[in-house]
């Protein structure tokens, strides 16, 4: 790969030890690659955050890194952590947890990162813009930048996105370059998408089906920026596809070239084989909403249908912290919390530990959600529309 | 002898394990036994530790990374690593970790108990008769 002058200095030593050691991982990352230089990034988004997920060693390697002095150069946000960093205590969130939860929080905090913990940092203030690279590593948000927006990013580890934000720069190969950003299938949607659930069965059964394929769809009528969230994090989590094109909505979708590409139909039948396949369990213990996170909208149209009435069973909507600031202000937070539900920030259910505070059976309408709680959380999942799930609650 | 490419430098020999799956080292394998937890894996229940660790590319969550780097740190890590096609998320976690790796291997060539010398310098890969 070819290095300048300014970043031969950077293997050399000359912006310390830190910087030296992460640029190496990213020079490594582009060689092996086949990348031909670095390119800057405008943002970065880390994911590896909770507690859960990076455990006692990638704790101690953030702090390490935060002890000598790492510092982040580009705007940075967060993946979920493991808790509500705010309410963790009323929301019953184990102590020893907690603690730990924390010293990653201060750790990533000290490196000059924005303490957001979202899988939908595109809504709280990190907005990337058409063919801006990135270097992300949720992979909704991977899959919502490269294909809603346009902005251009790898499927990034956590390790290597820190490194990207500590170094500002990524290697160019993959999803950076236009000639890797082209279709390989075409997805021909012949159901009708009228529920929320819908796109998440949808994305369930296209990626099992096609992997880490690029999928043009044809026959979306229409999908909010909500529906399709849904459909990239579902497709993202059941296979790998971080890039997907929609005829008439995704803004490459005209830019490609799409001929005499292999086709895929999917019908009512495929949909509802997604939704039988993704059922498996009974009553929901809890209902969690928000995967990905919900947007201002999502929160609203919980709190219209929880307007005056009563709850019995538990309700999680999961969002950022920016989108509940915005519902508590509106007294969605309000309506929701006395009708026996809860917003929690930060967090969502697939990385906090609910499988220890009890609950065995989840419901949910996010078939990313829906495909990661029987391993993550050892859940059984009820996998339905909001409307629906929310009238078995009540 | 078998020629790849260099994901992680290092030489070592040991006792191959060998997968024709995919591995997601996230929920797949257990960060501080290095036994493999993943239900219905065809290595479940075997432990990665101290061996050759042969498998065709790894899968599933970003988070990988760290439960390689994870093993490592817990004594826990396979030897080497020897793959098919390393993604990103295998390859962040070994050069992190120093784990030697090489991919674009044969790896059909290499059965499960086979004593197999790794040499990530040279990218070179040798099945010991």
């Amino acid at each position: 790969m070819y290095l300048t002058k300014e970043e031969e200095h950077i293997l050399q030593g000359e912006q310390g030890e830190v910087v030296e050691r992460m640029f190496r991982l990213i020079v490594q990352l582009g060689d092996i690659y086949g990348a031909d230089k670095m390119i800057p990034v405008g943002s970065v988004q880390v994911a590896g955050v909770s507690y859960k997920s990076i455990a006692d060693p990638g704790t101690e390697f953030l702090e390490d890194l935060a002890a000598k002095g790492a510092k982040v150069k580009v705007l940075t946000f967060l993946n979920p952590a493991g808790m509500d960093l705010e309410n963790w205590e009323k929301l019953k969130f184990p102590k020893d947890f907690a603690a730990n939860q924390l010293r990653i929080m201060k750790a990533f905090k000290s490196m000059g990162i924005v303490i957001t913990a979202t899988c939908t940092p595109y809504l709280a203030g990190n907005l990337p813009r058409f063919r801006e690279h990135i270097a992300w590593s949720e992979s909704s948000a991977i899959s919502f930048s490269n294909s809603v927006i346009g902005a251009r990013t790898n499927r990034e580890g956590g390790p290597s996105a820190l490194a990207a934000a500590i170094c500002g720069k990524t290697p160019n190969y993959g999803f950076h370059l236009w000639e890797n950003r082209q279709p390989t299938i075409k997805i021909k949607v012949e159901a009708d998408l009228t529920f929320d659930a819908d796109f998440g069965a949808l994305g369930y059964y296209v990626g099992k089906q096609i992997k880490n394929k690029i999928p043009y769809f044809v026959g979306i009528k229409n999908a909010d920026t909500d529906q399709l969230k849904a459909l990239g994090a579902a497709m993202a989590a059941s296979g790998a596809v971080a890039l997907y094109h929609v005829e008439g909505l995704t803004p490459e979708a005209d830019l490609v070239k799409k001929d005499s590409l292999e086709t895929i139909a999917i019908t009512k039948k495929e949909v509802d084989e997604a939704y039988a396949k993704l059922n498996t369990g009974k009553e929901p213990d809890i209902v969690i909403l928000g995967c990905p996170h919900a947007s201002l909208r999502e929160i609203s149209s919980v709190a219209e249908k929880l307007k005056g009435k009563h709850l019995k069973k538990p309700v999680w909507v999961c969002t950022s912290r920016m989108m509940k600031e915005a519902a508590d202000r509106m007294g969605y937070t309000d309506i929701i919390e006395k009708a026996g539900g809860q917003i929690v920030a930060d967090t969502c259910m697939v990385v906090s530990p609910i499988e220890d505070m009890g609950y065995k059976t989840t419901g949910v309408n996010s078939g990313k959600a829906a495909n990661y709680l029987p391993g993550f959380c050892k859940q059984n999942v009820c996998f339905a529309s909001m409307d629906k799930l929310l009238e078995a609650a009540l | 002898m078998m020629k790849g490419r260099t994901i992680s430098p290092g030489k070592v020999k040991g006792v191959a394990l060998v997968s024709k799956e995919p591995i997601g080292f996230y929920g797949g394998i257990n960060i501080k036994t290095g036994i493999v937890i993943e239900k219905g894996h065809p290595l479940e229940g075997k432990c990665v530790k101290d061996k050759i660790l042969v498998f065709p590319c790894g899968k599933g969550s970003t988070v990988g990374s760290y439960v390689i780097y994870g093993l490592q740190k817990n004594g826990a890590a396979p030897k080497g690593i020897i793959n098919k096609e390393t993604e990103t998320i295998v390859a962040t976690g070994v050069i992190l970790a120093a784990i030697p790796c090489v991919d674009k291997i044969d790896i059909d060539q290499i059965k499960d108990g086979d004593t197999v010398v790794l040499n990530a310098d040279n990218a070179t890969v040798e099945v010991a008769k």
